[in-house]
């Protein structure tokens, strides 16, 4: 069967809608447009119903309870609502956070806007796998730590972190434990008990859902977790988030859940082996190439790989009708390439020839063998174009050139 | 990022892809960027005993505006003087390719590779 194209394989960037999720939200796109918070009707209880519906399938994916789901626009709302929440309502406790330099920007932006408002931020810098282990944390915890936050997998290169272990070590020290979850939910089995985590992030539309929704799981006892208030209004979501909710959204999102839930043991085997036969097929047929991330406590839908010699965008223009991501950063405001790989170690000369695939549902077998011949191909073809490649072949040390870079 | 069609027609096909004998007295060989910051542009120009530019060659590691930029630069570099050469500059380079604010460094770079390409072939032959 011919693969028809462009063949999206960027699901860690956005997941195509599941047209079972669509068709789950379309009476509230429609007839059902009720105001959830409408208590004298039933246009107002059924879209309630709807609601407490998603809140129930959202936790059971996470093994939360119903109450500790607090349903926001996206994961990046969720972790403002977490870790500027936690700031401020544990401030006579402490001002110290924990993070790690390849957390995403919705979380590191947030910890650097608390910096300038009195906090402490350690940013721990991982491993060469993009780790960063309990006893590095452990080291950087002080008496005034009120916060860890780790993301459960990275988005650019899918590196686990060891959440249960860190959990405990947060439950043990008293200090509460957030974690974007964004990437994991869905893709890996989540247990917030088991975990050990007090507040956890995630967002539809990484999980075949729409965009401009998501949760916050907010630990309600053992113990209760308390957050302030980061958008006032009418009182929604037990206070913790006002404004009328998205009923059609939340609605994606609990069946997206449900969906995940129901379909990850087997999903999950298939897209590991679609993204191993693409490492494979790529690392047997190409030399000078690494991958980048955990080689095992990965998610099992993303690969990253640095292809030496060559640049990640001109790649991707190769590749034009495979739609991926790359580490690059080819202009002018930012020469700096993926903050993730550098935080690793990578040379960034190695972070500008990156590449992400990140399989999705959608995806076939078919799909990963035509990505692997036309990166293969790509790469060879851009070789021959690359001074760097032809030094190299000569046994030039790249390492003892003087470059000339451009003058900024 | 959207392309340009020059952008797109000259990575697609680029020109005077190669490299000439970099030890050849009548060869200046210009090598700019850095693999650090994702563009590294060589480019290499054969002159004759009038001054004029007979052959130019290029290999880029970088971005398609910057291969782009490469084998437009050489196409002009071509059958001109060595001094009229010098005087290609980077703003006619991303006009023509029609590159993006982001993307002018790469004509930016080009031309630097003109200019470090001459500057070579001057100093071989003692014409500082
Ligand atoms: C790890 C991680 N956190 C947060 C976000 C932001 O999510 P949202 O688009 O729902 O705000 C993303 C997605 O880009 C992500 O990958």
């Amino acid at each position: 069967m011919p693969v028809k194209l462009p063949i999206y394989m960027d699901n860690n960037a956005t997941t195509p809608i599941d047209p079972r999720i669509l068709e789950a939200m379309m009476p509230y796109l429609t007839g059902e447009f009720g105001n959830a918070a409408s208590k004298h009707h039933v246009f107002g209880w059924r879209a309630e119903e709807a609601v407490e519906n998603a809140r129930q399938q959202v936790a059971e994916l996470i093994h939360a309870s119903p109450k500790e789901i607090v349903f926001t626009s996206g994961a990046t709302e969720s972790d403002n609502l977490a870790i500027k929440g936690v700031a401020e309502a544990y401030r006579e406790r402490g001002n110290h956070i924990i993070t790690c330099l390849t957390e995403h920007k919705a979380v590191l932006d947030t910890c650097k806007y608390l910096e300038k408002n009195g906090c402490e931020v350690a940013y721990l810098t991982p491993d060469s796998t993009g780790q960063v282990g309990p006893q590095q944390i452990e080291q950087a915890i002080t008496d005034k730590t009120i916060l860890i936050t780790l993301m459960a997998a990275n988005n650019e290169t899918g590196t686990l972190h060891q959440i249960a272990e860190i959990g405990r070590l947060a439950k043990q020290r008293d200090i509460i434990f957030h974690s974007d979850a964004t990437q994991a939910v869905g893709k890996i089995p989540i247990d917030v008990e088991a975990m050990g985590l007090d507040l956890m992030s995630l967002s539809a539309h990484k999980l075949y859902g729409p965009k401009g929704v998501g949760a916050l799981y907010v630990r309600g006892r053992g113990p209760r977790v308390r957050i302030a208030i980061q958008m006032h209004g009418g009182g929604h979501e037990r206070g913790m988030r006002s404004g009328t909710l998205n009923v059609p959204g939340i609605v994606g999102l609990g069946e997206a859940c449900r969906l995940a839930q129901q379909e990850m043991d087997h999903e999950s085997p298939r897209l590991s082996a679609m993204r191993d036969a693409l490492q494979s097929a790529i690392m047997s047929r190409l030399d000078h190439v690494q991958i980048n991330g955990h080689p095992i406590q990965r998610l099992p839908n993303t690969l990253n790989v640095s292809f030496e010699y060559v640049e990640g965008e001109a790649l991707m223009m190769k590749i034009k009708d495979v739609a991926v991501s790359s580490g690059s950063a080819c202009t002018s405001a930012s020469l700096t390439p993926s903050h993730v790989l550098h935080a690793m170690g990578v040379p960034d000369e190695l972070a500008h020839g990156s590449i992400r695939f990140s399989l999705g549902r959608f995806n076939t077998p078919q799909e990963a063998d035509y990505a692997a011949e036309h990166i293969v191909q790509a790469v060879g073809e851009l070789r021959e174009l690359s001074p760097l490649y032809e030094m190299a072949k000569e046994g030039v040390d790249m390492k003892s050139i003087k470059w000339r870079g451009p003058v900024h | 990022m959207k392309y340009g069609d020059k952008v797109i027609d000259h990575f697609a096909n680029p020109r005077n892809v190669g490299a000439l004998d970099k030890s050849a007295s009548d060869v200046g060989t210009g090598i700019v960027g850095a693999p650090e910051c994702g563009d590294v542009l060589k480019l290499q120009i054969q002159v004759d005993t009038e001054g004029r530019i007979v052959d130019a060659k290029f290999k880029t590691f970088g971005c398609g505006s910057a291969i782009a930029a490469s084998s437009l630069a050489t196409e002009w570099v071509k059958g001109r003087t060595v001094d009229q050469a010098g005087e290609i500059k980077n703003t006619a380079i991303a006009q023509e390719l029609s590159l993006p604010p982001i993307k002018v460094h790469c004509s930016v770079l080009a031309e630097d590779a003109i200019k470090a390409a001459i500057a070579d072939w001057k100093s071989k032959n003692g014409k500082e």
